[in-house]
């Protein structure tokens, strides 16, 4: 339950007067307030002393000065509680029990400030919004400050790293061995080779005798076949190499450079394959220019070139922008100077496309002056279309590179908001949960008290003893309130879905004993008082219905009591309504056998009911789904 | 052109929209209560003055303006709920606190609200039950009003309960509380006939005194 509402939990529980009437099962009794005065405390942090009210810091009984822990801290001559621990830190400490809201203050170095939440026992995921980003900017700058040191040390191989793992860092960080950087020049040379020759492929390369100028490509083919195939070889040889070194093959093949990477090689192998066809020789000339791209392989050699890659794609929507309304622009002005220069004869300005040429030369100030306007208005048309040109391009293009600066740095900080904010949901999850499981550990807790006190046993009678704050205790009895007026149950999620399942199972018209039950359980802890053939003497005790919980979820199938049929009938909670001397008889037998097989490993499951009085005879009633078999052991 | 038209068109959206924000954040600080002197309140209420210290101090820490709205209300109430939704049971809440129905629970109001219900008499105490199982404030409990409440308390149970929540649980529940509350079955449950009907019932008067100590 979040604190800063301690306050406010009178009033939820006064409130509580409204359930009462409509209310369907007798209220449970409230837990008794050992009315301690609220007294101011005294904390003596390092000389400076802070007071504050105990109520105040009984906020958070899971921090170090909200439960019990701080007694070891306390002073018996000075009746104080004494922290030697920043005072100016404590400060801020302080302040989150007062106020509900953690703050971190900027001056505080990172880890000094991570140190005195975790002395404290404050998780720091509850810094309120407004210093929570500065925290976490704070925190990442620290680690990779940390994790650089790390690095510059890591430089001697780790001895037990695979040869896969070896080959992987040489790959990508060439500067770990000579291997790695011997292997990272070789291929950015043979991609500067590959590319090179790409070019002087083209070049013409002066005539020979016997035949016309030629590029250099034809003259002398085989030469660049072999450079192409030695480079090719180069190039899959490292492909191949770092797909198998590969953390994750298939997040490799998906990666942007291995694409590139299988684009560059690919043209190649397709012309291998290929025939001297004429058909298919036209697209294999298409495809020798995505040889081209084997030049952004460079782009694992330079860093720039990533800069630049990825500043294009977040600057994508701007650029996008500017396109759509250049577009807009371009096909406004071909319309009007296509009909413009209609009329004049040897007009270049055969089509509105056509124009688009001329447009876009003209607002760009290219101006090549291959097409020019001859009638007036077309003249007239194209100076606008000039003047507007220089403003449309001009004008927003340092609007661009502002905003661009600015969203770049935006889209960083709504990224980690949003990264965060899936993890702040998660706590807060977390956090309801966690109380709402407290209720539930608590009603288990009670429970297990008392079976353990009927059964005796001693061992695990440590850990049921925690003692719940105050505020706890009043806040579970109000859910436990809520409960009784409707006269259902909180439960965990995972018996829940159970429940359902089993449900569903038992909605199949099947003639068993069970169905019997199953009515028996809707009518809880009512059914008895409507019925009321017991007399209930005190119904100020609460009828414990608990179903624990918890992530053991030990299911006490061990206790498969195969039940002859007429028992089942008689094994439904409304067998409480016999006559007690009936009842004992027949649970008598299984009243041993309840206490051997329940095993009590940290987390078991049980289903528990009480009726109103602690009679002296334990009076276990085991209820069996037929459906599932598993035997819900209930004692008092 | 178009490109600029478009650009500046969207900057004055952007200016208005803070202009606006500021205005609210005046408006919001300008509401402050200050209650009226201890002395008052201690003749007003049967808390005594080192009780009403408490209250005060629990009230201004969660309300610095002095003045719950409901949406705050909604939100300190379900913080006591978390498996369910609170919010409806708060609003029905927050109306039987707000007495003068100006929106708002100032420290006045709410202890009054505290008063009858943790000093006051079992008639008060009902009354102030009736009052608020009757929505609309006309003296009678109609079977809308109370399936409504009805509902409201069983939202905040929430999805995961043993047995499961069905969907005529609520109304299952308004019909035994008409039965054992409507006398006279013309369908609507009066004050009278509320106060007699609880005033017989052992189970509803042990609980009124449930939350005698709470403060």
């Amino acid at each position: 339950m979040a604190a800063g509402v301690a306050a406010w939990l009178p009033f939820a529980r006064a409130a509580a007067i409204g359930w009462m009437p409509v209310a369907k099962c007798p209220m449970p009794i409230a837990p008794r307030d050992d009315k301690r005065q609220d007294e101011l405390i005294i904390l003596n942090v390092s000389g400076r002393r802070f007071q504050t009210w105990r109520t105040t810091l009984d906020r958070y009984p899971d921090t170090l000065l909200g439960s019990s822990e701080k007694e070891f801290f306390y002073n018996e001559e000075t009746k104080e509680y004494f922290f030697d621990r920043d005072p100016d830190a404590f400060r801020s400490v302080l302040n989150f029990y007062r106020t509900g809201k953690l703050h971190y203050p900027r001056y505080e170095c990172i880890s000094a400030y991570d140190e005195e939440l975790a002395f404290f026992g404050i998780i720091p995921e509850i810094i309120g919004d407004c210093c929570y980003e500065e925290y976490k900017d704070r925190k990442r700058e620290n680690a990779e400050r940390l994790m650089d040191d790390l690095e510059e040390n890591k430089d001697c191989k780790l001895p037990d790293m695979s040869f896969r793992e070896t080959m992987w860092r040489a790959f990508e960080n060439p500067h770990t061995s000579t291997m790695a950087l011997v292997f990272y020049y070789v291929t950015g040379f043979f991609i500067a080779v590959s590319v090179i020759t790409n070019v002087v492929e083209t070049v013409p390369c002066g005539a020979t005798p016997t035949q016309k100028d030629m590029p250099c490509g034809e003259r002398y083919m085989v030469a660049f076949f072999c450079m192409d195939t030695a480079c090719v070889m180069v190039f899959t040889v490292e492909y191949l190499m770092r797909l198998f070194a590969a953390p994750s093959r298939y997040r490799f093949m998906r990666s942007v450079m291995s694409i590139i990477d299988v684009v560059a090689i690919l043209p190649y192998y397709i012309g291998l394959v290929m025939t001297d066809n004429e058909d298919v020789s036209g697209a294999f000339v298409t495809l020798r220019v995505f040889r081209v791209f084997r030049i952004f392989k460079f782009s694992r050699h330079s860093q720039g070139l990533r800069i630049l890659g990825y500043t294009l794609k977040s600057c994508a929507s701007e650029l996008g922008f500017l396109l759509f309304s250049l577009t807009m622009a371009i096909i406004i002005f071909a319309t009007v100077m296509f009909y413009a220069e209609k009329g004049s004869s040897s007009s270049k300005f055969t089509s509105i496309p056509a124009s688009f040429w001329y447009t876009i030369v003209t607002m760009t100030t290219l101006g090549y002056g291959d097409m020019v306007p001859k009638t007036i208005a077309g003249k007239i048309f194209g100076s606008i279309c000039s003047l507007s040109g220089v403003l449309v391009i001009a004008l927003p293009v340092p609007v661009i590179v502002s905003n661009f600066s600015r969203i770049y740095h935006q889209n960083q900080r709504a990224d980690k908001r949003r990264a965060q904010k899936k993890s702040r949901m998660t706590r807060i999850r977390i956090a309801k949960k966690g109380s709402s499981n407290a209720y539930l550990q608590s009603k288990h807790n009670g429970l297990m008290n008392e079976l353990l006190d009927l059964t005796g046993s001693e061992g695990d009678q440590l850990h049921l003893n925690k003692t719940c704050s105050l505020l706890e205790s009043q806040h579970h009895h109000l859910l436990h309130c809520l409960e009784k007026t409707t006269a259902h149950e909180f439960v965990d999620e995972q018996i829940y879905e159970q429940n359902c399942l089993e449900s569903a199972l038992q909605s199949y018209p099947s003639r068993t004993p069970s169905i019997s039950s199953q009515e028996g359980l809707t009518g809880t802890c009512c059914s008895r008082r409507t019925r009321k053939s017991l007399p209930l003497p005190n119904s100020s005790m609460p009828a414990l219905h608990t179903l624990s919980h918890t992530q053991g979820l030990q299911e006490l199938s061990t206790i498969h009591m195969h039940c002859p049929d007429p028992q089942t009938r008689v094994v439904s909670r409304s067998s409480l309504n016999m006559q007690a001397n009936e009842v004992g008889r027949i649970h008598a037998k299984e009243r041993q056998t309840t206490a051997a097989v329940i095993s009590f490993q940290t987390n078991p499951s049980v289903t528990a009911e009480g009726d109103g009085h602690r009679s002296s005879n334990v009076r276990p009633s085991i209820q069996t789904t037929a459906s599932s078999n598993i035997v819900k052991v209930s004692a008092l | 052109m178009g490109a600029l038209m478009v650009i500046f068109s969207v900057q004055p959206k952007q200016r208005r929209k803070r202009q606006d924000s500021v205005e609210d954040e005046l408006e919001l600080s300008a509401v402050r209560h200050r209650p009226e002197g201890l002395e008052q309140l201690e003749a007003q209420t049967r808390f005594s003055r080192k009780e009403l210290q408490i209250l005060y101090r629990g009230f201004k820490n969660e309300c610095p303006s002095g003045v719950v709205n409901e949406d705050t209300f909604k939100d300190i109430y379900s913080q006591f709920f978390p498996q369910g939704d609170a919010s409806t049971y708060a609003h029905f809440l927050f109306n039987a606190f707000d007495t003068d129905h100006n929106g708002s629970v100032s420290f006045e109001d709410f202890v009054m609200g505290l008063s009858i219900l943790l000093r006051g008499s079992v008639q008060e105490k009902l009354n102030w039950a009736f009052n608020l199982y009757d929505i609309n404030k006309d003296g009678y409990i109609t079977k809308e009003e109370m399936l409504d409440i009805m509902k409201a308390i069983y939202d905040m149970m929430g999805k995961c309960t043993y047995p499961i929540l069905k969907e005529e649980t609520p109304r299952q529940h308004v019909e035994i509380f008409f039965q054992k509350m409507d006398k006279n079955k013309d369908g609507v449950v009066t004050i009278d006939e509320f106060i007699d009907c609880c005033q017989n019932d052992e189970n509803i008067m042990r609980s009124m005194q449930l939350f005698e100590n709470v403060i």
